[in-house]
C-alpha cells in the first residue's frame, strides 16, 4: 500500500511535466481548459489520499492489535515450559568417570617403595615408574527417594600389568531424619582427619601425603555404618561415630565378629570474615588387626589406635576464589600399635611402638587456571627392638620426610594437568621424583568441597 | 530442697532454650543476592533471610564451607536459582546439611529458575561447548519481568510454608508488584536509547537483559562459556570489533575487569561494569537500585 501512494506520488510531477510542455504551444484556451484540468487532477488525488489515508489507519490500528496478541501469547509462553521430555532414561542416576594417567621418573629405583619404621599397605608406596594409568573412578549417585541418597564409586586399577576393579564406595544415607542427624551405611571413606574422605583425584598434589600414606594406606575405608550429627548453630559443629568391619588396613581380619573397627570425629568450622573461612577436627579411629598383611609379607595381629588433628583455612578476596585463592592445610597423627608382629620369613615377636606423622601444605592459585603448592610431611617411629632389627619396621635410624612443589593447569573444572616434583627422603638415600599426570572428569559434575 | 531447686533450675534452663525453638519466624536460606532481597521484601518480619553469596562473588564458583552447611541445616526454606547454577555446591550441601525440610521436591525448596521460560537451551549438550547448562542459561535475574513472575511464586510458597503469615506475604507481594510494574514501564522509557545496540560480555550471562531491551551481543571475552579470555581469542574479538564496533563491553562486577579493560584500550570501545545482582555496586543496594543503576551506567556510554 505504501508503495502503491508512493509511485502515484511519484508520477505525478512526470504526469503534471508531460501535460504542461505541449501546453506553451497552445493557445490560452488550452490554458484555460489545462489549469481546468489541473483542478479537477487536484480534487481527484486529494479525495484518493485522503481514502488511502484512512485505510492506511485501519490497517495501524490492526497491526498494533496483532502486536499486542503477540505479547500476550509471548508472556503466556514465558511460563516455565516442562523441563525435559518423559522417558524412562529421565530418572538415570548422575554418572562421572574421573580418568587419570602419570609419568613418573625416580632417581632411586623403583623397587625402593618401602618406607622404614613402617609396615605399610600395598597402596601406601610411590607407585610404577614410568608410563602408568592411574585409578579410574567410575561414580554412580542419585537421590534414591525422597528418605535415602545412594553413590557407588568403582575403581578400576591397573598395578604392574593386571588389571582390576575394586568398589571404593557403595553407600546410602539418609536425606530427612530429624534433629540434624544423618546416617550411612555401606562402604565408604571415613570421616576421620581432613583429607581421608576425599577420593585421591581431588588432591591438590599427585601423591598423599606420607602420613596418610604410612598409616591409612592412602585412605581409611571399611564396611559399616555412620551416624553424623550437626549442631544447629551457625557455627558448623559435628560430630560422628562409625562402626566398622575392621577388613581394610590399618584394621585387617574382621576381629570382633566383623565389627572389628571404630571412629569418633568431631569438626568444627566457619567463616572468619568474607575472604577467609576455616574447619579443624580431631578424630580417633580405634582398629582391631587379625593377620593383617602389609608391607611385603608381614603379619600383625593386635591392636592399632590413631588420633588425627586437622586444620584447614581458605582465603579468598571477597570470598570469591575463582580469581585467586590460597588454602593452607596440615594434620597431626598419633599412632601407637601393640601386639604380634611377623615380619616377612621371620618369626613372630612381641611388638609395641608409638609412631607419630604431619603433614603442612599450602596452595595459590595465583591466576585463573593455574595452582602453585609446597607440601612438607614427615614420620617419626620408635625403634621396635632387637627382635625386630632388619625388618620393614627397623628406622634405621632415619625419621622419614618428604618435600615436595606442585604446578598444575585446569583448562575447566573438568581437566587438570599437574607437574610435581618430590624430593623423597623417607628413605636414607634421597630419591628426586618427577611426576606428571593428568586428571580429567566425564559426565556428571563434582562437587566443590571444602 | 534440694529437689525443687533442681526443678527451678531446669525451669530456668528450658525458659532459655524456648525462645530458640519458638522462634516463629520462616528461616529463609538465599542462594545469590537478587533471592535474599526478594525473599526480604515479601517475607518482612515474618522472615529470616540468609544470603549464602555476595556480588562479588561467582555464583558458580562456590565452595560448599563449613558456614554455609550449618545455615542450611536450620532452614525452613531454600531459595536458589536452579538450572544448574549452583550444581556444584547446592546438592552437597543438602547431602552435609541433615535437613529434611529443603531437600528437592519439598515445599522448602525452591527454585527462581522453574518459574520462568529459559533462554538459550543447548541443542548440543557437550562438555567441548565449555560450561554450558541442559535447562538453559540460567542467568534470569537481569529481566525485571523475571523477577516478578518469581516474586509471586515465591510469596505463594512462603504462604503454603506459614499459612498463619500468609495475607502479610500477599499484601507484601501486592505491594511490590505495583511499585516493580512502575518501575518497569520506567525503565524501559528510560532504556529506550539502549535499543538496537551492539555490546560485547565477558560472559554469557546477559540474554534476558538483551531480549528485555533489544541489546544485541556480538561478542564474548570468554571463548567458551566459563573458560577463562584466552590472548588468541581476545586478539580475534579486537579484529573483529575493528571492522564491526560495538557500543560497549560488559562484565559483572565479580569479573575481573582487566581482559574488557584490554579490549576497551585497544578498540575503543567503552567498557562498564554492571552490578549483575543487588550489592554489585554502591548504588544497587537494593532490587529497584539494581535496575536503575545497570541503565545508568549503560546510558553513559550508549546513546
Amino acid at each position: 500500500m505504501h508503495n502503491r501512494l508512493r509511485h502515484r506520488a511519484a508520477l505525478l510531477p512526470l504526469a503534471l511535466a508531460l501535460s504542461i510542455t505541449p501546453a506553451f504551444a497552445g493557445s490560452s484556451d488550452d490554458i484555460a481548459q489545462i489549469k481546468q484540468m489541473l483542478v479537477h487532477m487536484k480534487k481527484e488525488y486529494a479525495a484518493r489520499i485522503r481514502q488511502l489515508e484512512k485505510r492506511l489507519a485501519k490497517a495501524e490500528q490492526r497491526a498494533k492489535q496483532a502486536e499486542t496478541a503477540a505479547q500476550e501469547a509471548a508472556d503466556a509462553a514465558n511460563a516455565p515450559a516442562p523441563a525435559t521430555p518423559q522417558s524412562a532414561n529421565a530418572f538415570n542416576p548422575g554418572i562421572g568417570l574421573v580418568m587419570n594417567g602419570r609419568f613418573q621418573h625416580f632417581s632411586r629405583p623403583a623397587s625402593e617403595q618401602a618406607i622404614p619404621g613402617f609396615s605399610i599397605g600395598e597402596e601406601g608406596g610411590k607407585g610404577d615408574e614410568g608410563l602408568s594409568l592411574g585409578e579410574s573412578e567410575l561414580g554412580i549417585s542419585a537421590n534414591i527417594d525422597d528418605k535415602f541418597y545412594g553413590q557407588f564409586t568403582g575403581s578400576f586399577v591397573s598395578d604392574g600389568g593386571a588389571d582390576g576393579i575394586e568398589i571404593e564406595e557403595a553407600f546410602i544415607q539418609t536425606l530427612d531424619l530429624p534433629g540434624g542427624l544423618g546416617l550411612r551405611a555401606g562402604r565408604f571413606l571415613s570421616g576421620i582427619g581432613y583429607l581421608n574422605s576425599f577420593h585421591t583425584h581431588a588432591d591438590d598434589f599427585a601423591d598423599r601425603p606420607l602420613p596418610y600414606r604410612a598409616m591409612l594406606n592412602n585412605a581409611y575405608k571399611d564396611d559399616g555404618v555412620e551416624v553424623r550429627w550437626l549442631a544447629p548453630t551457625d557455627l558448623f559443629v559435628e560430630l560422628g561415630g562409625e562402626l566398622l568391619a575392621g577388613d581394610h588396613y590399618p584394621a585387617g581380619g574382621r576381629a570382633h565378629n566383623g565389627v572389628g573397627a571404630w571412629a569418633a570425629f568431631a569438626h568444627v568450622g566457619g567463616d572468619w570474615d568474607e575472604s577467609n573461612s576455616w574447619k579443624a577436627g580431631l578424630s580417633y579411629l580405634d582398629t582391631e588387626a587379625r593377620d593383617r598383611e602389609s608391607g611385603d609379607g608381614d603379619l600383625f595381629t593386635g591392636h592399632s589406635h590413631l588420633w588425627i588433628a586437622d586444620a584447614v583455612w581458605k582465603w579468598a578476596p571477597g570470598g570469591n576464589p575463582y580469581e585467586r585463592n590460597f588454602k593452607l592445610q596440615g594434620e597431626l597423627f598419633m599412632r601407637s600399635e601393640s601386639g604380634a608382629f611377623t615380619p616377612d620369613g621371620g618369626t613372630p615377636a612381641g611388638y609395641s611402638t608409638d609412631q607419630n606423622g604431619w603433614y603442612l601444605q599450602g596452595v595459590y592459585q595465583f591466576m585463573p587456571r593455574w595452582r602453585f603448592g609446597l607440601r612438607i610431611a614427615g614420620l617419626e617411629a620408635d625403634d621396635p627392638g632387637p627382635a625386630l632389627a632388619g625388618s620393614s619396621l627397623d628406622t634405621l635410624g632415619h625419621d622419614p620426610r618428604h618435600y615436595s612443589a606442585m604446578l598444575d593447569w585446569s583448562n575447566s573444572e573438568f581437566s587438570r594437568l599437574r607437574l610435581q616434583y618430590n624430593r623423597d627422603e623417607s628413605r636414607p638415600l634421597a630419591d628426586s621424583q618427577i611426576i606428571l599426570q593428568y586428571v580429567v572428569a566425564l559426565g556428571a559434575h563434582g562437587a566443590h568441597q571444602f | 530442697m534440694s529437689t525443687s531447686r533442681n526443678t527451678l533450675v531446669f525451669i530456668i534452663i528450658l525458659a532459655l532454650l524456648t525462645p530458640l525453638s519458638a522462634q516463629a519466624a520462616l528461616n529463609v536460606f538465599a542462594c545469590e543476592p537478587e533471592w535474599g532481597a526478594l525473599a526480604r521484601t515479601i517475607g518482612g518480619d515474618a522472615a529470616t533471610v540468609f544470603t549464602a553469596t555476595t556480588a562479588h562473588q561467582d555464583p558458580h564458583h562456590i565452595q560448599a564451607r563449613p558456614s554455609l552447611i550449618a545455615r542450611m541445616r536450620r532452614a525452613d526454606l531454600l531459595v536458589c536459582t536452579g538450572a544448574e547454577l549452583e550444581i556444584g555446591w547446592l546438592p552437597l550441601l543438602l547431602r552435609k546439611a541433615h535437613n529434611g525440610r529443603v531437600q528437592p521436591g519439598q515445599l522448602g525448596y525452591f527454585l527462581a529458575a522453574n518459574q520462568v521460560r529459559l533462554l538459550e537451551r543447548p541443542t548440543r549438550l557437550d562438555r567441548s561447548e565449555g560450561d554450558i547448562h541442559a535447562q538453559g542459561n540460567p542467568h534470569i535475574q537481569t529481566d525485571p519481568r523475571n523477577i516478578a513472575r518469581v516474586a509471586k511464586a515465591l510469596a505463594a510458597r512462603m504462604a503454603e510454608l506459614d499459612p498463619s503469615q500468609a495475607e502479610g506475604y500477599h499484601r507484601r507481594l501486592t505491594d511490590f508488584d505495583d511499585r516493580w510494574q512502575k518501575a518497569i514501564a520506567r525503565w524501559e522509557q528510560r532504556a529506550a536509547p539502549l535499543k538496537g545496540a551492539a555490546i560485547v560480555v565477558h560472559h554469557r550471562q546477559w540474554p534476558y537483559f538483551e531480549a528485555w531491551l533489544g541489546l544485541h551481543q556480538v561478542g564474548e571475552l570468554e571463548p567458551k562459556p566459563g573458560i577463562p579470555p584466552t590472548p588468541g581469542h581476545l586478539a580475534e574479538l579486537k579484529a573483529r570489533l575493528k571492522a564491526n564496533p560495538a557500543k560497549a563491553i560488559i562484565h559483572a562486577a565479580y569479573m575481573d575487569p582487566s581482559p574488557a579493560r584490554w579490549l576497551s584500550q585497544k578498540t575503543g570501545i567503552p567498557e562498564v561494569t554492571l552490578p549483575f545482582t543487588v550489592g554489585g555496586t554502591d548504588a544497587a543496594k537494593d532490587l529497584f537500585g539494581l535496575f536503575d543503576d545497570t541503565i545508568d551506567r549503560l546510558l553513559k556510554v550508549i546513546q
